[in-house]
């Protein structure tokens, strides 16, 4: 119990469930299956973004490029799919390529040639973000290859409202899930994942530890593109059009979500499930505003106010018992143990 | 002696870097480029971009960043052209009243910020998203989403007119560059600011409150934001949020190009002077030539890399020597 209460996790879901429990005081509506199934479909887009950005921060660094990355995932691979037919796993597998070419490209430029992370990575924004809108002409596209349709339609679930309308857990919803399972035990449980959590705890120390700290970082942020191209091609799935500039811009929300979740700047902290539940934190927010019937232009104060008394009280916290904090590493819990050991060992 | 040489460097290459530019637009535009109007349009320009990039620079010049500095001044333009809207009637006073709560509202939410970073002990770049998200939404319901415009003549002078022929928001922001250099090279304050950003540690040791170094200088950051404002609800002759939200990562960039480290302790106005200079000399170019204007982004993006490595291969080379 003690551990658990240490954990940042449990604040994050503590408070979900406060919000849970005002929003269905005021409406129903909110805890159904329906509607439960239907935030993890429209969330999947930015979950999955997540992920990827999770794995960045743990490892130290930023990315700011990643929206303009799965832009461009998105925006080729469909091009490619209308010309050539293709499938969708060939989509995804094109998209995917494109996306840890660009995050490939960050990684090495921030390892090579020491450029600050925040720095390279809106650098790469502007030239892949400025290149796309040139070479598309800012053209949306309306038609998308048939498969596009018949696979965002297949659910692994399915129910039936009282009107007999059907819903149900989405594949978009599996992949996510999947992709969040998969990068769990990647950073738990393997040599690389742990790699990870070693570099951002200490960089000189994991070098001197034999890790081969360019390698990790340029697989960090490739990583991250892979990421940022499912996304791409999940949002092109959600949405069932491509826009140049749709996803540009939401780069922040992103970063606030997962370091909602317990991740941290600095490098070396951070959980798969607490990212998710940063992911559903913000959006419940959104979603209990539209069904407490909050007019949208206060969605923005809301979200703000949510990072800045979370992540102000975490710090707080963590304020106050930075000079205890030496003395608790032994009562950590195994999961946070194990990302010190990865540290030392 | 390590430390002068290559910040000398990163000057030179920036200063060769923007005379070259120049020298591209100038012959690619032939004739056009070193016309009256096409300076004069420049002139014009770079004002709202550079007095944002000052308050982003000293903030990181602290070790920190501000990414809620167009939001700040979003907020701030907003509550002026209320005042100026409500005012109407007597025109001097409201402009003094609206330039009055303009300052106040940036300065607040700049302290607000510094309170955030310094007391509560957030990370810059978490306080400001934080806040940058409040306050975009705070001028959203203020707002409703609806422009304010139209205004006295006497308010569209600040953005739009001249004095000797040279534009007022030039004159603006050279009056805020040299306080900006005054600050941060001639005060205590300055000089804190430096250090906090070298080694916050060391300068809480040597007796420096670095809280309330903190609080100046993200006052000060949001004071820029203020006077950005100003010059931007002119310009446009309207205020509404979400106006000039590309700045913002621009401003990052500008200052980084201009020597200010993102990690905090080293940045001078007159690099990031340069580097501004260097930006709207591409952009004006690109422009006459008719490029698309993401082109031009992009290419930001490309000389921003191409400067950073330049100045890490010399970084390399003094350090081995």
């Amino acid at each position: 119990m003690k551990q658990l209460l240490k954990r940042h996790e449990t604040y994050v879901l503590a408070i979900i469930i406060i919000f849970s429990l005002i929003i269905t005081s005021i409406n129903p509506n909110f805890l159904t299956l329906e509607n439960m199934f239907d935030l993890l479909k429209s969330n999947a887009f930015i979950g999955i973004l997540a992920i990827g950005v999770l794995f960045v921060l743990i490892s130290g660094g930023i990315d700011i490029s990643f929206a303009a990355t799965a832009t461009i995932a998105e925006y080729l691979t469909v091009i490619v799919c209308l010309k050539i037919g293709g499938s969708m796993i060939f989509a995804f597998l094109m998209a995917i390529f494109i996306g840890i070419l660009l995050g490939a490209i960050n990684g090495y430029l921030i390892d090579r040639f020491s450029i600050p992370p925040i720095i390279t990575t809106i650098a790469t924004m502007n030239l892949y973000y400025g290149l796309l809108i040139v070479f598309s002409k800012g053209k949306w596209l309306y038609t998308l290859p048939p498969y596009f349709r018949s696979f965002a339609d297949i659910r692994v679930l399915t129910l039936y409202t009282k009107d007999g309308l059907p819903y149900g857990i989405s594949i978009i919803t599996v992949i996510w899930f999947a992709l969040m399972v998969l990068a769990s035990l990647l950073l738990i449980y393997t040599r690389l994942g742990r790699s990870i959590y070693a570099i951002g705890g200490d960089v000189i120390s994991a070098q001197r530890v034999g890790i081969r700290v360019r390698f990790m970082r340029i697989f960090v942020y490739a990583f991250m593109g892979a990421m940022a191209a499912i996304a791409g091609i999940v949002q092109a799935l959600l949405v069932q059009t491509v826009a140049p500039n749709s996803i540009v811009g939401k780069e922040l929300n992103v970063i606030a979500a997962v370091v909602l979740g317990g991740a941290s700047l600095a490098g070396g902290v951070g959980t798969v499930f607490g990212m998710f539940l940063g992911v559903m934190l913000l959006a419940i927010v959104q979603n209990g505003m539209t069904l407490m019937k909050i007019p949208a232009v206060w969605y923005d104060v809301f979200v703000g106010l949510v990072i800045i008394i979370s992540v102000g009280f975490s710090s707080w916290k963590a304020k106050k018992s930075k000079v205890t904090s030496l003395i608790d590493v032994q009562e950590q819990s195994p999961q946070e143990k194990l990302s010190v050991q990865g540290g030392i060992s | 002696m390590k430390l002068p040489r290559i910040k000398k460097n990163e000057t030179t290459v920036l200063l060769v870097i923007m005379v070259l530019v120049a020298l591209i637009m100038i012959v690619m535009n032939s004739g056009m480029f070193l016309t009256y109007n096409n300076l004069k349009g420049m002139a014009f320009q770079l004002p709202e971009l550079g007095i944002l990039t000052l308050g982003m620079m000293v903030v990181m010049i602290t070790g920190g960043i501000n990414l809620s500095i167009i939001a700040t001044a979003n907020m701030a333009g907003i509550s002026a052209a209320l005042i100026l809207k409500a005012m109407e009637g007597s025109p001097t006073m409201g402009i003094l009243t609206a330039m009055l709560v303009c300052l106040l509202v940036s300065g607040s939410i700049g302290l607000f910020n510094g309170f955030l970073v310094a007391y509560v002990g957030i990370t810059p770049i978490l306080a400001t998203l934080g806040t940058m998200t409040l306050f975009n939404g705070v001028a959203i319901v203020v707002t409703e989403g609806y422009v304010i415009s139209g205004f006295s003549p006497a308010v569209l002078f600040i953005g739009n007119g001249s004095v000797w022929g040279i534009p007022f928001p030039l004159l603006i922001f050279i009056g805020c560059a040299i306080a900006m250099s005054v600050l941060l090279r001639k005060t205590r304050t300055g000089f804190s600011m430096y250090m906090i950003g070298s080694n916050s540690m060391a300068t809480k040791f040597s007796g420096i409150h670095n809280n309330a170094v903190l609080m100046r200088t993200y006052l000060v950051s949001g004071l820029c934001s203020g006077v950005a404002a100003l010059v931007m609800i002119s310009r446009f002759n309207s205020a509404k949020s979400g106006y000039g939200n590309s700045y913002l990562l621009v401003t990052i960039l500008a200052a980084v190009l201009g020597g200010v480290s993102s990690d905090g302790g080293f940045g001078r106005v007159s690099g990031v002077v340069v580097s501004l200079v260097t930006l709207q000399l591409l952009s004006s170019g690109f422009n006459l030539l008719r490029v698309s204007s993401f082109l031009t982004t992009a290419i930001w993006g490309f000389v921003m890399i191409t400067v950073m490595i330049i100045n890490n291969i010399i970084d390399t080379k003094v350090k081995r020597v």
